[in-house]
């Protein structure tokens, strides 16, 4: 049987709980798949090597080096889960600020806050061999990703963009009906494009689809949509806030 | 035996299972005393209350959710109610009621994911569902089936179960039709019957410990509904405004944790969470429910932690109950959001997330700048409970064998349902 481990660095566990959330395909999951590690939702554990090792989290500790290097060893396939694993996470917003200050707003004694200055992805550090994107993923493209895993079969998602899964839908566009800014042609597709279904801008969760053109659309969202400059910076600035595509927008 | 001889014992459990975060358990016993316990998070922190400042007013929302993927439906509604107060914003009861009917549907989702998932398997001797359901083929339906209920609810309403997209301060974004929430009826009834037979089954199952103290809870309370999305604030009998929050309760950074812990006036630990709202707001609880509980072992008012499961499961029933109700009763909301206009001002929100009250506090600028940020989970209420829980019990099992001792410390800190990775105060402890 194919044995899946899921490891948790710094997180919110959402991306996580997606396996959870698949309810009875979890059962049947659970068949086909030894569940050899997974802290959240059982007591036992197996011992490495595992086949698919599903990473949640970002890298902010120096243990958590350590740690994924010995995961990286153990795994024929290490595919991170989630915008924290993939691209740092919301927390990855200190990377652009003192640590010092950080840490002084939240803790009365700072100094025994021991963590690295930075909230890095996982690839930084080891070789991931899948990202899924998404805070939090597609719990469906989860269950498709260990399916083609477990074949020994790369899977293969869609590269395209929320606007491509909007204009499929037929949604009407809220940049053109009602003048609100949205990420959607510049953001990895994925969701099946939530947001406008619900009328209101793509604000990003996907992080930057392959190549996108950020710095056209900021320009477009000053000109056309009179966007103030400080809402546009922090509307790249979130989950994915130090991954290219996005970061451009907001040093340019 | 000299009492010299004895040797310390040291119990530790180096990575606790099924519960949500990263956290491990550290005792150290000597002649018969726990000498320490210490419930040590691994979790890092992620520092949301620093990354805050300088954002707009409409970003906590979808910035706080990413603090918990359990229940990310407590953060949006905290901290938009956190910022509609500062400004005075009254938004109009049918918003709150869809709010509510959003939040039953995490409270189903959150509970019923503890309950089945982290708890029972504990009572029941399995290591995880996977394994509980071989045994209990039906039973394990049951909670798959409540908590797909309470999942689709959340996603009808705000778009998806983790992290929904359609909160905004002032309302919402869309609102749904009458029709897309009464198609949620049938699961919503059949969720509301299994959680009656789950409470029956667990009842009857789970052996209790006869383990009792008297615990100061910590809640809000309403007159005529249980309370959810709003509630008058209280610590046991005292009633507190909102503004008193932050100087009635005490935090502290602890030497040995490192970890920053809410305590009340007198600076104990106090309790929030399933069994806090249990206590303070049995009355307005429906008879139905009420009947049921006597053919199980939770009376009221109850001071046992281990019966939280079925006090989880009560408040189950109760928010499949009420989100019957409320779409009933719905209208869609219109117009859908009030306009928010920025002002120098502070701001309080406070609302019962699955785990227990969630405070949040928001400082603006004229411009509608967050300038001050500040978020207490409910974690950092029970986790110095836990802790006291586990000295007493140790205290009084001391011929238990050390497997089955950490077997019992466990389930005691799974009482809790404490929530890690939300207890953004947290820190990894320095062992001594
Ligand atoms: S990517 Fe988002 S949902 Fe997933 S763990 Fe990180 S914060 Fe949570
Ligand atoms: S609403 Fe957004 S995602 Fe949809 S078509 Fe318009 S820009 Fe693209
Ligand atoms: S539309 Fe954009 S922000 Fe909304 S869920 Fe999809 S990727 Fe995330």
């Amino acid at each position: 049987m194919t044995k899946i481990a899921i490891w948790k660095f710094t997180s919110c566990d959402g991306c996580q709980l997606s396996l959870l959330d698949l309810e009875e395909d979890l059962l049947e999951i659970a068949k086909h798949f030894e569940i050899s590690y997974f802290l959240e939702a059982s007591s036992k554990r197996a011992d490495p090597p595992y086949d698919i090792s599903l990473v949640e989290g970002s890298i902010t500790t120096e243990e958590a080096k350590r740690k994924i290097m010995d995961i990286r060893a153990q795994s024929k396939y290490l595919v991170t889960i989630g915008a924290c694993a993939t691209a740092g996470g919301i927390q990855a917003l200190r990377n652009f600020a003192s640590l010092q200050s950080f840490k002084q707003r939240v803790y009365p004694r700072p100094e025994v806050i021991d963590v690295l200055p930075t909230s890095l992805p996982i690839s930084h550090y080891v070789r991931v061999d899948y990202e899924l994107q998404g805070c939090p993923i597609n719990k469906l493209q989860l269950l498709q990703l260990l399916y083609s895993y477990s074949r020994d079969l790369r899977p293969s998602f869609s590269s395209g963009s929320v606007c491509m899964e909007c204009k499929r839908r037929a949604i009407p566009c809220v940049m053109v009906a009602s003048k609100t800014l949205c990420l959607g042609p510049v953001t990895h597709g994925g969701c099946g494009a939530i947001c406008p279904s619900f009328g209101r801008g793509c604000y990003g969760c996907y992080g930057p689809k392959e190549t996108p053109n950020s710095a056209s659309l900021c320009q477009w969202a000053k000109d056309e949509l009179d966007f103030d400059p400080l809402a546009l910076d922090h509307a790249f600035k979130k989950f994915y806030c130090i991954a290219e595509g996005f970061k451009l927008s907001h040093e340019s | 035996m000299k009492a010299e001889s004895k040797q310390p014992v040291h119990l530790s459990v180096s990575a606790l299972s099924r519960v949500e975060g990263e956290g491990g358990l550290w005792i150290k016993i000597e002649n018969g005393k726990v000498l320490r316990t210490e419930l040590r998070i691994f979790e890092a922190p992620r520092f949301f209350e620093s990354f805050l400042i300088g954002r707009h007013f409409y970003e906590p929302p979808d910035i706080t959710a990413r603090i918990c993927g359990i229940c990310p439906v407590a953060y949006q509604i905290s901290s938009t109610a956190a910022i509609e107060n500062s400004v005075g914003l009254t938004v109009p009861e049918c918003i709150w009621q869809l709010r509510r009917l959003l939040y039953c549907g995490e409270w189903i989702e959150s509970h019923g994911l503890h309950v089945f998932f982290l708890h029972a398997p504990g009572f029941l001797g399995y290591p995880s569902l996977m394994d509980m359901a071989k045994d209990y083929p039906k039973e394990v339906s049951w909670g798959l089936q409540i908590k797909k209920a309470g999942n689709a609810l959340i996603r009808a309403i705000a778009g998806r179960e983790i992290h929904p997209i359609n909160v905004r301060v002032g309302g919402f974004y869309h609102v749904p039709e009458k029709k897309e929430l009464e198609s949620l009826l049938d699961s919503l009834k059949k969720g509301l019957d299994y959680s009656l037979q789950a409470i029956k089954w667990i009842g009857s199952v789970c052996s209790f410990p006869s383990f009792k103290k008297e615990y100061t809870f910590v809640a809000l309370k309403n007159d005529s509904c249980y309370p959810i999305e709003r509630g008058r604030l209280y610590c046991g009998e005292q009633a507190l405004a909102l503004e008193e929050f932050e100087s009635y309760f005490t935090e502290e950074q602890t030497d040995y944790s490192h970890a920053l812990r809410w305590l009340d006036s007198h600076a104990k630990p106090c309790v929030a969470g399933p069994l806090a709202r249990f206590n303070l707001n049995y009355h307005p609880l429906p008879t139905f429910i009420k009947d049921i509980l006597k053919e199980t072992p939770l009376e009221y008012p109850c001071m046992n932690p281990f019966q939280s499961i079925l006090v989880r499961l009560v408040e189950i029933a109760y928010a499949f109950d009420e989100a019957i109700k409320l779409i009933d009763k719905y209208e869609p909301p219109e117009p859908c959001y009030l306009p928010l206009e920025p002002c120098a001002a502070v701001g309080y929100g406070i609302s019962e997330a699955p785990r227990g009250l969630l405070y949040h506090r928001y400082l603006m600028d004229d411009k509608g700048l967050i300038r001050g940020a500040k978020i207490v989970p409910p974690t950092c209420f029970n986790l110095a409970s836990a802790e006291e829980d586990i000295k007493n019990w140790i205290e009084s099992h001391l011929n238990d064998t050390a497997e089955k001792l950490t077997a019992d410390c466990e389930q005691l800190v799974r009482n809790y349902d404490p929530c890690i990775s939300c207890a953004t105060h947290f820190l990894k402890l320095k062992f001594l």
